[in-house]
């Protein structure tokens, strides 16, 4: 069952629905998933920030033989994302037919289910990306 | 009786969202021995939008949520309500209208509820925050109707049971506002016309009761008691929208009223995505006022199984003009398309004995 998931999903809801970062007050750096102390300058001045929504896909794999909990949605592409602010974050794909995918594709980002902890679980929902259109 | 605001209240900003699939009444019918042709020409609907294996009423609810959000331009956390109507809820216990305006960032100052009522829970939405927002006890409310509305493997629902959703912002009337909600009627009874037992998976209707004494008879009801309450004729309003499990019903209920194809044709969308429950008519008024100019009127009545309609008198203004193109619009989702066959359908929606989930 899901007890030790639920409290770590929990804690990451504002990073998956709505993609929230870090960004370093010192040196500006962002992170995601955000960090509480920054690797560049090790400061604790940090502060959260909302990552832009749309980027293009900066390179990607397709996943064939999925791990139990994503076998429904294979074959599926996992691809690096470089958003807007050139903050490059890794993403599921969804909407489109992994051959029909390109580097440099514009994306957005959705809100849709991640997995499902069995059919008694809790539901993990997250970010994606799906081509703009 | 007739609800009207003490305050005026209006839509701020309003949204919707269709998913890409689409499932034709041939890919349904071949696989059951059934008539195509019968199905398209008794129902008027070609086709049905359908979920995606990640899809569900939560995730349709957030994408029209924040669609609305967009064209509203306000601060999330200054939303004081958020209802969800559907009937296909992915948790039995668990609301949705949590994980929606946690996805918004209005979390955690505000009200959040689930509404039930067939096919009309997202206009009772709409109802609860006209209350909330005309007596002044929040500054802006957020109503959704969304469904991936379910029909069982080959039975006649099937073949409309679709997905969808739409929100609405509503706000005291300003001008900010898109449009005037001048006011409301709801008119309810015990008909039991469809109905789904608690843990059961599919919903169970009266075949032929579905009509007079409950589609017609409430839509009506609920109709003339608003215009006659309003001093209000048929030809007063540029659009109607009426609740559309298919085709005919809405057709045969205008005429019936005394509207024109042209007035209802802008909303009536069951033909190209199919029946989408709590969303039907939430998604009929979002592509009005996709279209719609300042100072058009507009009739909107719901109707849910159960059963009962409600009925809106609505006004639209200037502002519709500088945010209808601030997201995609009802059109826009519609043209988006890929179609699916049936075995896909029936494996994203979890039916296959034993399928991984």
């Amino acid at each position: 069952m899901s007890d030790l998931r639920v409290p770590k999903l929990w804690r990451e809801i504002p990073q998956h629905y709505r993609l929230e970062a870090s960004k370093c007050l010192s040196c500006g750096r962002i992170y995601f998933p955000p960090k509480t102390i920054c690797n560049n300058c090790k400061s604790k001045n940090l502060e959260k920030t909302a990552l832009p929504r749309k980027g293009v896909i900066e390179t990607f794999t397709i996943i064939r033989n999925a791990p139990s909990k994503y076998e429904l949605y294979a074959p599926y592409a996992i691809a690096i994302v470089k958003l807007e602010n050139d903050v490059k974050i890794l993403a599921q794909i969804t909407d489109c037919e992994p051959a029909k995918l390109q580097i440099g594709m514009p994306v957005e980002a959705v809100i849709r289910r991640l997995y499902d902890d069995g059919e008694n679980g809790v539901i993990h929902y997250g970010f994606k990306f799906r081509p703009v259109f | 009786m007739i609800m009207k605001p003490n305050h005026k209240v209006g839509i701020i900003g309003w949204g919707g969202y269709i998913p890409k699939y689409r499932l034709p009444v041939e890919n349904i019918s071949r696989i059951w021995g059934k008539d195509a042709e019968r199905y398209k020409e008794g129902l008027m609907i070609n086709e049905k939008a359908v979920a995606g294996p990640d899809e569900d009423t939560t995730t349709i609810a957030i994408e029209a949520a924040q669609n609305a959000l967009k064209r509203a331009q306000i601060n999330p956390k200054d939303i004081g309500a958020v209802f969800v109507g559907s009937e296909s809820k992915p948790y039995a216990v668990k609301p949705t209208g949590t994980i929606v305006a946690e996805a918004l960032g209005a979390t955690p100052n505000l009200l959040a509820a689930d509404l039930e009522f067939a096919c009309k829970a997202g206009t009772e939405g709409l109802q609860c925050c006209m209350g909330l927002v005309s007596s002044g006890m929040i500054k802006y409310g957020l109503a959704i109707g969304a469904d991936v509305a379910q029909g069982a493997p080959g039975d006649d629902l099937e073949f409309a049971a679709a997905s969808g959703g739409a929100a609405f912002l509503i706000s005291r009337d300003n001008e900010d506002c898109v449009a005037t909600i001048e006011a409301s009627y709801s008119y309810v009874t015990d008909t039991p016309d469809f109905w789904r037992r608690a843990e059961k998976p599919f919903p169970q209707h009266g075949e032929a009761f579905t009509g007079k004494p409950a589609y017609f008879h409430h839509i009506e009801s609920a109709a003339r008691n608003l215009m006659a309450e309003l001093d209000k004729k048929p030809s007063d309003f540029k659009y109607a929208v009426f609740h559309q499990p298919n085709g005919k019903f809405p057709i045969r209920v205008a005429k019936t009223l005394g509207f024109t194809t042209a007035q209802i044709a802008p909303g009536l969308l069951v033909s190209n995505i199919g029946n989408t429950y709590s969303a039907a008519v939430p998604l009929g008024l979002s592509a009005v006022l996709d279209i719609a100019a300042p100072g058009d009127e507009i009739l909107v009545v719901s109707y849910g199984s159960g059963a009962g309609s409600d009925a809106f008198y609505i006004t639209v203004k200037d502002a519709i003009e500088e945010k209808r193109d601030r997201c995609l619009k009802i059109k826009e989702y519609i043209l988006r398309r890929q179609q699916v066959g049936y075995k896909c359908y029936i494996k994203w929606r979890r039916h296959i004995i034993g399928q991984p989930r």
